[in-house]
């Protein structure tokens, strides 16, 4: 990691870096395991978000809150701990005010605690910055994490099912549009990401050429 | 159910684990180490067996934990938790007896088991067992197939991977871009798998 957490303080600072210089998905390619898997609808996706960003910051918050009495060697375990509440009360929250959702989602909240942007969020940040700080840097990690997710997840729906948000779109639900049925299978989750990174990674590479002229 | 009608589902669960629904390819769980171990066979090899070892074991166990302990006393919402712990405990205990008992096979495996706690395929397994409601030969089964799936997975990308590094690509492309789409197109692959079982 570059350095994280050292001399960036304020919250835009902190918020630019979370969403675009450090993006957790483009720069870090991490945790898109359990995510990845809900991108088929928009609003699945939408709803997973919530769960990531709500979580993401409320943990690194109490991890911050803690840090000065939590021991070095068995942080880890208590980070986790700490990860793991959060998790459990939105799937308990999901189950009794959403249950169709909490079925669309299966076991992909629960697997929000190994999701290695959180806990990598938790290591960088929340345990040697105080807790408004490392609020600031969960909420908008998250929030970074979301954004690429709905780029992929809004294509994805549009060109597979010809709908957003379930409703039909005027040009790609009618006759004119042959589905793209692989969009909404796997492997055009596997294909949409590799192409954001790609254009992600060019416009960023370029950025960084004129940064050492 | 009959001795030969369970053995042939178990075969099933174990087949479309591996194959149809392979938690990597299709599931996309435990993606983190697949992009960043998967550039050099023999590493991937290392830790495809401990990931289908550790699958396997902690498939059994969290079975029956949830089973027995957590149905019983009505705390089903605790397997999060209890799964992860009982996920690092069973990583721990195996590092232990390999590095009493077996030196070789430690230093072969044991620098993939502590990295193995946190793979989200290990706790993902264990999740969908749950939902699914299998019986305890299905899970076993069910392990077994998806650590062989996973490890079959990464052994081939770590093959295209080792192939692909004198070639001229793109350079926001290179690595995990074109990582992902060599991915998508084996998940292409692996979905064709599916008219084996429906139509068997």
């Amino acid at each position: 990691m570059n350095g994280t957490g050292q001399k960036r303080n304020s919250a835009k600072a902190l918020a630019m870096e979370g969403l675009w210089d450090n993006n957790p998905i483009f720069r870090q390619v991490l945790g898109i395991c359990s995510t990845l898997a809900v991108t088929n609808m928009v609003l699945n996706t939408l709803v997973m978000c919530v769960a990531l960003v709500v979580t993401l910051s409320l943990s690194s918050m109490s991890i911050s809150l803690l840090r000065k009495g939590t021991p070095r060697n068995i942080r880890m375990m208590v980070e986790t701990l700490i990860i793991a509440f959060y998790v459990i009360v939105v799937d308990i929250l999901l189950k009794a005010y959403w249950p169709e959702m909490s079925q669309n989602l299966g076991p992909y909240v629960g697997l929000i605690i190994t999701n290695c942007i959180v806990m990598g969020r938790a290591e960088a940040c929340a345990t040697s910055q105080p807790p408004f700080t490392a609020l600031v840097d969960g909420f908008f990690n998250g929030l970074g994490y979301g954004a690429v997710l709905l780029l992929i997840a809004v294509p994805r729906e549009l060109l597979g099912m010809g709908t957003l948000l379930g409703h039909a779109m005027p040009y790609f639900s009618g006759p004119h549009w042959d589905k793209w049925i692989i969009m909404v299978m796997p492997p055009g989750a596997f294909f949409m990401l590799a192409t954001a990174v790609w254009i992600f990674r060019s416009i960023q590479g370029d950025k960084q050429k004129e940064g050492a002229k | 159910m009959n001795v030969s009608g369970e053995l042939t589902q178990a075969l099933v669960v174990a087949f479309s684990a591996a194959f149809t629904g392979n938690i990597l390819l299709t599931k996309f769980l435990g993606m983190c180490p697949f992009l960043s171990v998967s550039r050099q066979v023999k590493t991937a090899t290392g830790l495809g067996w401990a990931v289908i070892f550790v699958l396997t074991g902690t498939c059994m166990l969290n079975w029956a934990v949830y089973r027995y302990i957590l149905v019983p006393l009505n705390l089903e919402f605790l397997r999060f938790i209890l799964f992860i712990v009982m996920i690092a405990a069973f990583v721990q205990f195996v590092e232990m007896v390999l590095e009493r008992y077996s030196p070789v096979l430690y230093q072969n495996l044991g620098i993939f088991l502590p990295l193995i706690t946190v793979n989200c395929a290990i706790l993902g397994a264990s999740l969908f067992m749950v939902i699914r409601d299998y019986s305890f030969i299905n899970a076993v089964s069910f392990g077994l197939g998806s650590g062989f799936g996973w490890m079959l997975a990464i052994l081939a990308m770590a093959g295209i991977r080792e192939k692909l590094k004198p070639e001229r690509i793109p350079k926001g492309l290179r690595g995990p871009g074109i990582t992902l789409i060599i991915v998508g197109l084996m998940a292409l692959a692996f979905i064709g798998f599916t008219g084996v079982l429906s139509g068997g």
